[in-house]
């Protein structure tokens, strides 16, 4: 892209952006000169010095607090623990839990039967934890994750409900009269049966986990978590395997509690079924809900909310109503309402808007290397086959979306789909790229045939597509956004990022990103939310993301809508640039000076059908096109 | 066991299962409607049973001040909906709550079961609207899942009146019918069958309210697609406000019922409700006739597991969810994108 930058978009200077619609002269200049500030589309820039001092506390403190309040603080890091979980899980990627305390449970058994009965060391009963709840996680994640969100909550409320009346029943467990006298913690030597010891234990975990988490979503893997909040399909089309992945988001929000649930047992030094109630899991819910769902601090604000107000509570409201029973939990329950209603995003950004607006800090997380290494191009000799389509027909119900439609896209090649509204143009581009299989027929996509291949399998072939209706997520940066596209480049496990073993590839994929977002006229734009962005210069994004997937062929759905003259001029000499790298395009439009001046060969659809197939000059004098259009002479 | 003792374990569950598929049903008209997955009705049917208990013993429950509170409340805030929707709420939120107050305080005292009933139904009803009103219309728009958890939430907002109000001792609401007779070896409860006759009412009541009943119209129009409902004219708030009223309708007539076959205490109805939900799941939370089928299911195996394994009752319920949601999962295609 160095060799043959396109010239900037023009008004894409954040000065142009301030007055962006009718009437704003953008100066053609702006682009250009406006230099980048330094990169990274990072969550947590500020996260480790705050976890640094966050230890230093917790190192601290435990050592000079009254006893009763090192329980108290005991319990907002176990609680903590467990709502990190579900800020991954709700906050992030969209789905939820209501039995979260049910694998805080089977964690504390694991380790309470295996310490006290078997006489193994508390390392043993943290591996038996974690192994077994990761186990139960991962086959009831297995069983709904291809449903919609809400059968998991709905489910949780089962399992929670079954695992408390099973720890209450087994008679191994001791139901009720709970089990005492657990182990204390120990390693090798080291024992901790003092209480300060634990509680510093308890929140060096709250550290360790919170700092796995933030670099979690500081990488590839938290990019595509974030698509799975609403945003599967484009998930999904640029390669993310979104069934897979909500699993393992579910997985990792079982192993918090798992960790709670072992450093719980160690730390009360007695279970019963209680603490893992049905109950216990909705305030681990409602402490992220009070603390809020978007952000990792939300769950120790909203933890230390929740278990300090309910000691308060169990102090004082009995005074007041000289009455004891759930009241507290009357209260929580009416403050989680009016926050839902009022503030769906917890009271950490309403605390976070007492603070002064701090300018963008650059951020130092990621080194770019400064010159970004060239991605190597898909080659492709002129003239050969990409796709084609054999007499692809979609049904819906007794409605024929398409019939029979053949034609065939090669390298180096613009191809454009054109007809009325409802031609079927959109369902013939769903089929192409995999989101519906076809009713009949069958497409060779890059020389292999195929009835259907899900989206996933076609964008990792090479294939890669935009949005009729703009898919992005609107409040991550634009290079997030067009990060996304790097998916499959990307190798590092969940693990590893994790424990930030996956930072030079990082710095790839979003160099790579970086270069796209040049080439297109989006590098002074890359730090805004992409949602700020106005409606045309997303699906520029959406073009940007595309190309990061190093595609053979690109499917472009209404490019240009929303587009001014300007950027429309621009996008047509980009596709021109690809095309002359040997891409093919597919694009669908309605701006006939557009198509007629970019396309090699048009397809005109109409009522489903193909209508007509040639040079733009030809179509337009096509006799069956003009009818289409502009409706038959009686 | 006999073949006695499963023709009464069988008839306990389908009278069960009769009480699962009213809420089943109340279920799937407020999802359907407004995406709600409305947790609280459970609660409702506890009220209901504790209300009709109350008046029973010549007490004027708690539930009817709250219905007074809540209402005046909905009134007070009914003008800032517009001149249009201020005499409808004058008369939903000022008269009618009067009205029954007052057959309360007048009729309480007589303990005429009939009336009691009547008046309970009548007390808790109200309910649904007044939840819609104040805790779901103000983010009817938000995902199913931040509707869910203000769901949740709203359950233990009704379990803690719930205590303020009944105390945690348990009560039974009046049998319909002391009646009972023999059939063979088997005892019928009288009951037992008026249980599933107000089942079979209220179904063929429901098809007739869908099918020909203009407001039942316009709630199927609202549950197949809400915006287009919308732009034909169909009022959201109204339609939202119908549905829950069937729903706290269904569930208190529900409570009504089952509290003359087991006492309950204030919390009981989530149980109760869940297992609603477990019926209206392997309807996926779109079929009536699948949801029947389930509730009655989940009814007879629930009897029928109190028997063989009575600890284990709850467990075996749930964990029949498990093959229903792999079908579920296997049938459903690619992953879609969530309203």
């Amino acid at each position: 892209m160095e060799k043959n930058p396109p010239p900037p978009l023009v008004g894409l200077g954040r000065e142009a952006d301030q007055g962006w619609g009718e009437g704003c002269e953008p100066s053609p200049a702006s682009g250009s000169t406006h230099p980048y500030p330094p990169p990274s589309p990072t969550v947590g820039g500020r996260v480790f010095p705050a976890i640094f001092a966050t230890i230093a506390v917790v190192v601290l403190i435990p050592a000079v607090l009254p006893t009763f309040y090192v329980t108290l603080f005991g319990y907002v890091g176990l609680g903590t623990l467990v709502a990190l979980g579900l800020v991954l899980l709700t906050g992030v990627s969209g789905q939820t839990s209501f039995g979260q305390a049910s694998f805080v449970g089977l964690a504390a058994y694991a380790t309470t039967l295996l310490t006290k009965f078997a006489g193994a060391p508390p390392i043993v009963g943290l591996a038996a934890g974690l192994v077994l709840t990761g186990v139960i996680a991962w086959l009831l994640g297995l069983v709904t994750a291809r449903l919609s969100g809400h059968f998991l909550a709905l489910v949780s409320v089962a399992w929670g409900i079954s695992f408390y009346s099973l720890f209450g029943t087994l008679p191994l467990l001791h139901g009720f009269n709970g089990i005492g006298d657990i182990p204390p913690l120990s390693l090798g030597p080291f024992s901790a049966a003092s209480l300060r010891v634990n509680l510093g234990v308890i929140w060096a975990a709250v550290a360790i986990v919170m700092a796995m988490s933030a670099s979690l979503l500081d990488s590839r893997i938290g990019r595509a978590i974030r698509t799975l909040n609403g945003a599967r399909l484009m998930g999904e089309s640029v390669g993310i395997d979104t069934v897979r992945l909500s699993r393992a988001v579910f997985v990792i929000a079982a192993l918090y509690a798992g960790i709670a649930g072992f450093l719980f047992a160690h730390f009360q030094r007695f279970i019963s079924p209680t603490p893992f109630s049905l109950g216990a899991s909705i305030d681990y819910l409602f402490m992220v809900i009070i603390g809020g769902a978007g952000s990792l601090w939300g769950a120790p604000v909203g933890a230390a909310l929740v278990v300090v107000l309910r000691d308060q509570f169990n102090d004082w409201i009995p005074r007041i109503t000289g009455r004891v029973g759930d009241f507290e939990l009357l209260v929580f329950s009416l403050v989680v309402i009016v926050l839902l209603q009022r503030a769906p995003d917890g009271l950490l950004p309403l605390l976070a808007r007492l603070k002064r607006p701090r300018p963008p800090q650059g951020e130092r997380e990621v080194e770019i290397p400064a010159e970004a290494p060239p991605v190597p191009a898909s080659t492709t000799t002129p003239g050969t086959e990409l796709l084609a389509l054999e007499a692809i027909s979609r049904n819906f119900g007794g409605l024929a979306a398409n019939r029979d439609v053949s034609f065939a896209v090669h390298a180096s090649e613009i191809v454009a789909l054109i007809g009325p509204n409802g031609a079927g143009k959109t369902t013939l581009f769903n089929v192409v790229s995999g989101v519906l299989p076809p009713s009949s027929g069958s497409i060779r996509l890059f020389g292999a045939l195929a009835r259907h291949r899900p989206p996933r399998r076609v964008a990792a072939l090479g294939l890669a597509r935009t949005f009729q209706h703009v898919k992005l997520l609107p409040t991550r940066s634009v290079w997030e956004n067009i990060a996304l596209g790097t998916h499959l480049l990307g190798r590092a496990s969940l693990l590893r990022a994790m424990l930030r073993l996956d930072r030079a590839e990082e710095a790839r994929l979003l160099a790579q990103a970086r270069a796209q977002a040049v080439r297109v006229g989006l590098a002074p734009v890359l730090h805004m939310p992409a949602g700020d962005l106005p409606l045309g210069r997303q699906r520029v994004v959406e073009i940007a993301r595309a190309l990061c997937l190093r595609p053979r062929l690109l499917l472009l759905d209404e490019p240009a809508a929303g587009l001014r003259l300007a950027e429309k001029q621009f996008l047509s000499m980009l596709l021109r640039q690809l095309r002359a790298e040997g891409m093919g395009v597919l694009l669908v439009e309605h701006d006939m000076d557009f198509v007629m001046q970019l396309a090699d060969r048009v397809v005109v659809m109409d009522f489903g059908q193909k209508i007509a197939e040639g040079p733009p000059e030809r179509v337009q004098s096509d006799p069956a096109v003009m009818e289409a259009y502009l409706g038959g002479l009686e | 066991m006999d073949w006695f003792v499963f023709l009464a374990l069988l008839q306990d569950g389908i009278t069960t299962g009769a009480i699962y598929l009213l809420l089943a049903i109340g279920l799937l008209i407020v999802f359907s409607v407004t995406r709600v997955i409305f947790v609280p009705q459970g609660d409702l049917l506890a009220f209901g049973t504790l209300t009709v208990a109350a008046l029973q013993s010549g007490h004027l429950p708690g539930t009817l001040w709250l219905l007074d509170g809540v209402s005046a409340l909905a009134l007070v805030a009914s003008p800032l909906h517009g001149r249009r929707a201020a005499p409808r709420g004058v008369l939903s939120w000022g008269v009618y709550p009067l009205a029954v107050t007052g057959a309360a305080l007048f009729l309480a005292p007589r303990q005429v079961p009939a009336i009691s009933i009547l008046l309970a139904l009548a007390i808790v009803t109200p309910m649904g609207p007044l939840i819609w009103r104040f805790a779901f219309r103000p983010i009817a728009d938000a995902s199913v899942l931040a509707l869910l958890i203000l769901s949740m939430a709203l359950h233990f907002v009704l379990i803690g009146l719930g205590l303020v109000f009944f105390g945690p001792e348990e009560a039974s609401a009046p049998a319909l019918t002391d009646a009972s007779f023999d059939l063979g070896d088997l005892n019928v409860s009288g009951q037992s069958l008026a249980v599933l006759l107000c089942c079979a009412v209220l179904v063929l009541g429901l098809r007739w309210f869908f099918g020909v009943n203009i407001h039942g119209k316009a709630l199927r129009a609202a549950a197949s697609d809400r915006l287009g409902a919308r732009l034909v004219g169909i009022d959201a708030g109204a339609t939202g406000s119908l549905a829950f009223g069937l729903a706290s309708f269904i569930a208190a007539l529900a409570g009504v019922l089952i509290g003359a076959v087991t006492p309950l205490s204030y919390d009981a109805g989530f149980d109760i409700g869940l297992k609603g939900f477990v019926a209206a799941i392997m309807g996926g939370l779109v079929s009536y006739p699948m949801a029947a089928a389930g509730a009655v299911l989940v009814g007879v195996l629930e009897s029928l597991g109190s028997f063989w394994a009575s600890a284990y009752r709850e467990v075996i319920v749930f964990t029949l969810l498990i093959p229903v949601l792999v079908w579920l999962s296997l049938r459903s295609g690619s992953p879609e994108d969530r309203a």
